[in-house]
């Protein structure tokens, strides 16, 4: 057993690691719900048993700085849930902070350096305080003999405790010997063994549990505390009776006969040194943890790399074409000549959307992951900057693709950075314009028309326009004379090379721009919008796709080209009469449909597509919303039919094309370009004004 | 092959191997282990408001791969392409592009002695991209260097297209 302990640790550990991370996480969220006063008892426990969690596989693995502090940090989660410490602002804060340094040893641990000796000393100071200068250090209770209960702590009780494991715990990880070492470090533990229920050799299955212990233990710690050992089995695991009584021990008498036993028990805690953990022990968190924070909740999941999903994506996606491809062939069969092939392939087409969907809803991931670092942030921030700040949080729960996740962070924490710094004003100052003294940031996801929108909005000042345009002068952005709607003026802290600040500051001045949180967003295929008003406070709209790899288009041709136009920029197509098409001075062509004016875009003019039709009565006019919600008619000659399109990028071999936000093949094997629609709209715009 | 020159050992620490190709009447050779493969023309996806030498996106098993017309790019105006028109698929800087000419005309082994350096040329614009010329069986092949060309070409075009 020994022999492959080394090989198979480091996979343990790896499992270890990437559970400690989600705990870790787990955690913090359920502290910040805390904080908020809407946490519950519950909460409390969860967190308790995420650092316990923790604590348990770093034993294992014989992280000594990492279990130190979990230790503490468990106790004083332990003191808190039992009432003992009242749970103020502080107490949370200090919680969010041990949290974050919990966090730094794991992650220590994980890259196998060291930190400072003092690591979180302060934390652990104030901790200790916290819990009365109890005992807090682990490493007495592994090295001395459990006979040295705390001498200042309340009166000794003794407990009785009958443990009958379930036949079938060894199989989910729990092991016996680690919980009566627990047991054992809570006060003086005699230990019987029974081994009635043991079958002949012949009969015994290695992994079943045969044995049950009665146990009395003499502690100071109170029922809680023995609770907490048997937290993980308590149920359906074992049978666990728990007695209080001041009798002596019924028990100890016979523990010293306890001799022979069983072949694959643990040998008794007070003769047992405290050996390495073997990989059973090891595997320990894999089995105990999930079950640890989701607590009733069974649902049952598996750890897939995510390159194997990845690989499965694009296979799909390389389905959809041929889908589309053996569509295309068949298009010329009716169901009267063909009707087995028609219906096959309706039903082929019917199963791989759902395929997709679904394997798409695989590296869906809620947002959550993404929200959860924000109240940190905020707190931290709004301490910085002395701003009283309120952070909601709504659709939490929305699911977009893993990599959007990842791709999003870095410019949701700026965006939230820049509402704190430039946004929000500071207390005095709010006062004096009417506004309450806490600012509010909102942090909002929602699901609409198959895109994810994303918005973080404060009722602070607002973009400073005056300032953002004089700035914009002087380096150059703008040209002097130039006339810009609020809206573009607006737009401007985007631009390459922009930057309010008028001083960086430690908070907002980090060297990225509002440029490369655009960047960013586009890079994942979403657009960034802000609307701002001044006094009001400014909201940042981010508008992102729901998946990266396959989309609903409309197949338009214009010229001799094909382009798909994404389906939920659609609102509708019509060919319009002479009435309802104009060309008016300075606007370009206009179109009136049912007492709306809208500006009709010839897109052969801004593409400059030659052969294309050019009277807006003889083609098509497909009207379009942009994420702005503003609507556009986009003249097209004649729409050609929807079809599912895999999105192809155009960067990977080239560079983006404005106008044009990915790239598809059709079902002929050709190539058709996607159009981004306000990208579009911009283009239009600029072309008009160089008229 | 079939250039009856006594050919250099291939590989050997002082000669390299480029594939030659023309266009109109001049050769050019690119380094053969930039390349990718060589396919027919195929009709591309025009991309719009890019230069006149950029010929669109074909798809290459599933790739998105855009497509230079090496004439235009040097001035010698539009390839009429057509069936027996030739892409050169090749791979710079972690991208795959294919770029248009007429014909593949050679494998060739010099040795880099027999590389001429190119003499400067005022009127020349891309002599950059050249990085020497060499004389096989009495004609002259012009080496690119691609990461040189598409260096400038993709960068360029990056900034014009942030403007």
């Amino acid at each position: 057993m020994s022999d492959d302990q080394g090989y198979d640790l480091s996979q343990f550990k790896a499992t270890y690691f990437e559970e400690c991370a989600e705990l870790l996480a787990m955690a913090e969220e359920t502290i910040a719900r805390l904080q908020e006063g809407s946490g519950s008892d519950e909460d409390l426990n969860a967190v308790f048993r995420c650092v316990h969690s923790i604590k348990g596989g770093a034993g294992a693995f014989a992280f000594d700085d990492l279990v130190n502090f979990a230790h503490v940090l468990e106790t004083a989660l332990d003191h808190l849930r039992s009432g003992r410490v009242a749970l103020t602002p502080h107490m949370a804060d200090l919680m969010v902070r041990g949290n974050d340094v919990l966090g730094d040893f794991v992650r220590a641990a994980q890259a196998g350096t060291a930190l400072p000796p003092n690591h979180g000393a302060d934390i652990l100071a104030q901790l200790n305080t916290l819990i009365g200068g109890e005992q807090t250090t682990l490493k007495p209770v592994l090295a001395t003999p459990p006979t040295a209960p705390p001498a200042s702590a309340e009166a000794a009780k003794t407990f009785h405790i009958s443990f009958r494991p379930a036949p079938d715990m060894l199989r989910t990880g729990n092991d016996p010997l680690l919980m009566f070492r627990e047991l054992a470090g809570l006060g003086d533990l005699s230990l019987v063994v029974d081994r009635s229920a043991l079958p002949q050799l012949t009969e015994m299955e290695s992994s079943r549990s045969y044995l049950s212990w009665n146990a009395t233990l003499v502690t100071s710690k109170g029922r809680n505390a023995i609770d907490e050992v048997f937290e993980f089995v308590a149920g359906d695991t074992a049978e666990i009776i728990i007695t209080e009584g001041d009798a002596a021990a019924a028990f100890v008498g016979e523990a010293e006969e306890g001799e022979g036993w069983g072949l694959f028990a643990p040998p008794p805690v007070e003769t047992h040194p405290v050996a390495p953990s073997a990989p059973a022990q090891a595997a320990k968190p894999a089995g105990t943890a999930p079950a640890a924070g989701g607590d009733a909740v069974h649902t049952a999941s598996i750890r897939v790399d995510l390159d194997k999903i990845d690989r499965l994506v694009n296979m799909v996606g390389e389905l959809v074409i041929t889908q589309a491809m053996l569509g295309q062939q068949a298009s010329g069969f009716t169901v009267e000549s063909h009707p087995e092939l028609i219906q096959g392939l309706q039903e082929l087409s019917h199963h791989t959307r759902e395929l997709q969907e679904n394997v798409m809803a695989i590296r869906a991931q809620p947002v959550k992951a993404l929200f959860s670092k924000a109240p940190r942030l905020v707190r931290d921030l709004s301490g910085k900057l002395s701003k009283q700040v309120r952070l909601v949080m709504s659709g939490e729960n929305t699911e977009v693709d893993k990599t959007v996740i990842e791709q999003l962070s870095d410019p949701l924490t700026h965006l939230i950075r820049n509402a704190l710094d430039h946004g929000i004003e500071t207390p005095e100052e709010r006062m004096a314009v009417g506004k309450p003294a806490e600012g509010t940031i909102h942090l909002g996801a929602e699901h609409r028309s198959g895109r994810i929108f994303i918005q973080i909005q404060d009722d602070g000042r607002g973009i400073n326009r005056e300032r953002v345009l004089a700035k914009a002068l002087e380096k150059g952005l703008v040209e002097r004379g130039q006339q810009l709607t609020d809206e573009q003026i607006d737009m401007l802290i985007f631009a390459p090379g922009f930057s309010t600040a008028a001083e960086v500051s430690d908070v907002s001045g980090r060297g990225v721009g509002m440029d490369v949180v655009r960047k960013n967003i586009q890079d994942v295929g979403g657009r960034v919008v802000v609307q701002s008003t001044p006094g009001v406070g400014s909201r940042f709209i981010l508008s992102l796709p729901l998946t990266l790899a396959v989309m609903d288009g409309m197949l338009v041709q214009v010229g001799g080209q094909r382009y798909v136009l994404p389906l939920t920029n659609i609102v509708e197509s019509l060919r319009p009469t002479a009435q309802q098409a104009r060309s008016l001075v300075d606007v370009g062509e206009v179109l009136t449909i049912r007492g709306e004016y809208i500006n009709l875009m010839p897109l052969h003019a801004i593409f400059g597509i030659e052969n294309a039709i050019t009277d807006p009565t003889k083609g098509l006019v497909v009207i379009v919303e942009t994420e702005g919600g503003e609507r556009v008619g986009l003249l097209v000659d004649e729409l050609l039919g929807q079809q599912q399109v895999v999105i192809k990028s155009l960067d990977s071999n080239f560079r983006p094309v404005q106008g044009i936000s990915a790239a598809t093949i059709l079902g002929d094997g050709r190539v058709a370009l996607i159009l981004d629609v306000s990208a579009l709209r911009q283009m239009g715009a600029l072309a008009l004004a160089a008229q | 092959m079939q250039n009856a020159a006594p050919a250099p050992e291939v590989q050997t620490g002082g000669t390299r191997q480029f594939i030659s190709f023309t266009i109109g009447d001049e050769e050019y050779g690119v380094d053969i282990m930039a390349i990718r493969e060589i396919k027919g023309w195929t009709a591309s996806t025009e991309l719009p408001n890019t230069p006149q030498y950029m010929r669109g996106v074909i798809n290459l098993r599933g790739a998105i791969v855009p497509i230079f017309d090496l004439r235009s790019r040097f001035s010698g105006g539009l390839t009429q392409a057509s069936a027996r028109h030739v892409i050169i698929v090749v791979s710079v800087h972690d991208r795959v592009i294919g770029i248009l000419v007429d014909a593949v005309a050679d494998i060739i082994t010099v040795s880099a002695a027999d590389i001429q350096p190119v003499p400067e040329l005022d009127h020349h614009d891309h002599s950059g991209f050249l990085t020497g010329l060499v004389t096989v069986d009495g004609r002259m092949v012009a080496l690119l260097d691609l990461h040189q060309l598409f260096d400038i070409e993709l960068v360029a075009d990056a900034i014009t297209a942030a403007a």
